[in-house]
């Protein structure tokens, strides 16, 4: 029998792999322990697009009064299946001096680089698959690739419409990830550490929105900015919905690799709200405060997985609210908005939290 | 300095009114129940009542006896601007006076036509036609838009004058 | 902001792109050629006519009663004000006079249609520059005139309740009732627009100073209604040749100066704030009277020319009419507004991006059936 513990899923993984050593080589366990985990990153990531763009249709009604899918399904729960079922019989058209091999690479570049984040992201205690010593710097490093995906699949559909949107969506993506870097700089200075487990060890006195006081809100908003502006969201989605003139980038794709676009602008956004939950809200940690021993245990009966998906999905609701109340930024405002505000905020945010750390102002 | 200040109040009024848009639509989402006005449409068939006056189709009522009260006099089909309304009459000799008289064969109306403009139905003198109230009319075969509004084996009410 | 161009020995091609016929921002089936120097608008050429229906000739065949109900497909926002227009030329040259309940009546519901008209603006608005909700609250908000409309009129958009003479029928007996509930709803939900809107810094950066249209370039244009309003022309066609119940009602014409895109949007805001101070002087007193002053069954217009202009939600609508004393028009013409709106794009366009004609175009309001016809 397996030991499962809800709250310690090291238990579970290490009575698993007791098991497979008691049968097979060390080379095969290693070999199978891969295979099942890629299978459940990968299934989970099927799954967690299904429920998200669900979500956004429901969310999305209830914001504009009307009732959102109800009919395929209770409360059309199974919409996203048909959708997907939809695309996945649709034909495969290929404009005639497109670029085949790189019109066929760019959706898999994209969705390559959404699954390499998720396998770094800790869901639970136990439950982190790749756990090493640069973990938020490899997240970031790793959702810059999906970049090179836009821009191949706006190059290599030969439709200068769909160019323009390219560019302006790398322009867009490329500014904005300095601003991710730097925000979440702003809680490795106070931290000491990249390692994501360290950063979340860190929180079990409190999570840092609350410790490390005014950096930490001036980091986590923007952040929140950036951070829906890379994943082309929100009020700053002039590439995609781009009915103005071109549909954007993915204008020439039909299909299964339109939905790879679509799966993996999903993925990145679940990427970086979970990266913004970890490092500003604790990750899996419950809501501690200080030394207060039993308010804590208290907090601790509900179990980390269950904290760590309500964190991502209340900042997953705060993203889909800014995209459904505002209008959209033109391209030179957004690039002004980064160069000329966000930038000098970020870099005065991370010389003043210098200054705090230096000083020990902080909880 | 007077840039720096501008800068910083920008900033602030900025993230204002941000916040007070957010929270219309927070509003309306959080009282979603309340406030959503869709109809679920073909459920609620058996409920939905239109307006009195609402214009559907022209219809000819007919009371118990199979009557209608058209008389054929071809008012509608002179008010009509497009042609919808085709008055088929006949001189019929009148049991009563002897005489010859107009009356009503068949009344065509082209559905497929209809403006709904109504000026059919303030034209005619007898009330005999009026605006039906129904509005699912879509048929897979055109020649059903033209409809004869007189049932078959129906005559004027005795009481109706020309 | 300025964008500084400097001239580089780089050479870059202009290209055409087609802001097709079937396109989600254009309000209608109109066609733009755009020719682009990357995303700088060097020209812009407008090509109309897809949906033209030949409106005006079929007017030649009908008969005067009979002509009133095309008006209310060609702007079908303002389907009242137009028929009130043919309406209005009939008994003018018949030189009849209707009763005053007639004359409120007809003023009330020309208000109505103006505020509809406006929140189907303000929907579109939010909806061209990627506000989606404020398409639904719009949408939620113009339910209710519709309501009364189908109610009194039977039908919620093309109306032709107008009949040359008076009205068709009176109004229902809750017309009242409705009306004043709809005005208490919306004087809670019109500070709302603001609130989502045009206090919003997003879209105060996408409108301020986009598409200035200086006052002379709005007269030689031949602008009217909010668009001119907004470029200092005070041109409002109810207060300068007041028609029908206008002349006893105290509103002000709004006009502002800066003459770009968020004046536009702003002038049609207050706009509606005084159409409902209009409906207000106005619905509780309908004074008694005959719902149609007696006319002859055949109506046939005396020989000559005859003109009438009305003020609808987009501007000055007219009617020209050269009668040769039978009972169709000979010649029968409208003078819609929105052709001469659109052709100010011609001007307010060029240097700019596609995303400021996007905003433009919003704002000036157009409905192409009435441009085509």
């Amino acid at each position: 029998m397996l030991a499962f513990s809800i709250y310690d899923f090291s238990t579970l993984t290490k009575s698993i792999h007791e098991s497979l050593l008691s049968t097979f080589s060390p080379g095969w366990t290693m070999t199978i322990e891969w295979t099942i985990i890629g299978l459940i990153l990968i299934l989970f990531a099927a799954i967690a697009v299904l429920i998200l763009v669900y979500v956004e249709r429901k969310v999305a009604a209830f914001f504009q009064l009307r009732l959102g899918p109800n009919r395929v399904g209770p409360y059309g729960i199974f919409q996203t299946v048909a959708d997907f079922i939809k695309l996945l019989m649709k034909e495969h058209i290929t404009s005639k001096n497109a670029d085949k091999f790189l019109f066929n690479l760019a959706p898999f570049i994209i969705v390559t680089a959404a699954l390499l984040g998720i396998g770094a992201i800790p869901f639970a205690l136990g439950l982190h698959v790749f756990d090493i010593n640069i973990g938020l710097f490899y997240l970031t490093a790793v959702s810059s690739v999906g970049v090179l995906g836009i821009l191949i699949g706006g190059w290599a559909g030969n439709n200068k419409y769909s160019l323009i949107g390219a560019l302006r969506s790398g322009a867009q993506i490329v500014s904005y990830e300095l601003s991710i870097t730097l925000s979440l700089l702003v809680i490795v200075v106070l931290v000491g550490s990249l390692q994501l487990s360290d950063i979340i060890a860190s929180q079990e006195n409190g999570w840092w929105i609350f410790k490390g006081h005014i950096s930490a809100w001036i980091a986590f908003v923007i952040f929140m900015i950036a951070g829906t502006a890379e994943t082309n969201r929100g009020p700053f989605d002039l590439a995609e919905a781009e009915s103005e003139l071109t549909a954007g980038f993915h204008t020439e794709y039909s299909g299964i690799k339109f939905a790879m676009f679509f799966l993996a602008e999903y993925l990145s956004l679940f990427i970086i709200t979970s990266i913004g939950a970890i490092v500003f809200f604790g990750g899996w940690m419950p809501f501690h405060i200080g030394s207060w021993e039993a308010f804590n245990n208290i907090m601790d009966y509900i179990p980390p997985i269950v904290w760590f998906f309500s964190k991502v999905s209340a900042l997953i609701g705060l993203i889909m609210w800014f995209k459904w109340t505002f209008p959209r930024l033109r391209i030179d405002q957004l690039l002004n908005l980064e160069w000329k505000y966000l930038l000098p905020i970020n870099l005065f945010n991370l010389i003043l939290v210098s200054f705090i750390v230096l000083m020990g102002w902080y909880f | 300095m007077n840039e720096v200040a501008k800068y910083f109040s920008g900033i602030a009024q900025g993230v204002k009114t941000l916040l007070t848009g957010m929270k219309i639509t927070g509003y309306y989402f959080s009282h979603a129940r309340t406030e959503i006005i869709t109809q679920q449409y073909p459920n609620n068939r058996d409920t939905l009542k239109m307006f009195d006056r609402f214009r559907g189709v022209v219809e000819m009522p007919h009371d118990e006896n199979n009557e209608h009260a058209c008389t054929g006099c071809q008012a509608c089909e002179i008010a009509c601007p497009n042609g919808s309304i085709e008055i088929l009459w006949e001189r019929v000799v009148d049991p009563e006076t002897g005489k010859k008289k107009k009356t009503i064969d068949k009344h065509v109306y082209h559905f497929s036509m209809c403006t709904l403009c109504n000026l059919c139905i303030i034209a005619c003198p007898t009330d005999a036609i009026k605006m039906g109230q129904g509005f699912e009319y879509s048929v897979f075969d055109r020649k059903q838009l033209t409809q004869v509004l007189n049932n078959p084996g129906s005559k004027v009410r005795a009481d109706v004058k020309d | 902001m300025e964008a500084v161009k400097e001239k580089t020995d780089l050479k870059t091609q202009e290209y055409f792109v087609n802001m097709g016929p079937q396109h989600p921002s254009t309000h209608g089936v109109l066609r733009l050629m755009l020719g682009l120097d990357g995303e700088i608008i060097t020209s812009i050429q407008p090509h109309i006519g897809y949906v033209h229906r030949s409106i005006e000739k079929m007017c030649e065949f009908d008969n005067y009663r009979q002509i009133v109900h095309l008006t209310d497909r060609m702007d079908y926002l303002s389907s009242h004000t137009s028929n009130e227009a043919v309406s209005m030329l009939i008994e003018n040259a018949l030189e009849i006079e209707v009763s005053d309940r007639v004359k409120v009546i007809r003023t009330i519901f020309d208000e109505l249609s103006r505020i509809s008209s406006h929140q189907l603006w303000w929907a579109s608005v939010g909806m061209d520059l990627g506000a989606l909700t404020a398409f639904l609250y719009g949408f939620r908000d113009r339910e209710m005139i519709n309501d009364i409309f189908e109610e009194t009129c039977g039908a919620r958009l093309t109306m032709n309740y107008n009949v040359p003479g008076g009205l068709m029928f009176d109004i229902h007996p809750n017309f009242q009732k409705r009306v004043k509930e709809f005005i208490t709803h919306f004087k809670t939900k019109l500070p709302e627009y603001d609130q989502l809107l045009s206090d919003n810094v997003i879209f105060r950066m996408r409108t301020e100073g986009i598409g200035v249209i200086s006052k002379e370039d709005a007269i030689s244009f031949g602008l009217s209604g909010p668009t001119a309003r907004a470029s200092g022309v005070a041109l409002d066609l109810r207060k300068s040749h007041p028609y029908m119940a206008y002349d006893r009602v105290d509103f002000e014409s709004i006009v502002m100066d800066s003459g770009d895109t968020y004046a536009r949007y702003k002038v049609r805001i207050l706009e509606m704030w005084e159409s409902m101070k209009i409906i207000e002087q106005l619905i509780d007193n309908i004074p008694e009277g005959d719902i149609q002053a007696p006319t002859k069954a055949l109506i046939k217009l005396p020989k000559g020319e005859f003109y009438q202009r009305v003020e609808t939600a987009r501007g000055d609508f007219g009617v020209y009419v050269v009668s040769e004393g039978g009972k169709s028009p000979y010649r029968l013409k409208f003078r819609s507004p929105s052709f001469s709106n659109l052709f100010s794009l011609t001007q307010m366009a060029v240097g700019g991006k596609i995303a400021d004609l996007v905003a433009m175009m919003a704002t000036l309001d157009i409905v192409v059936p009435d441009i085509d016809r």
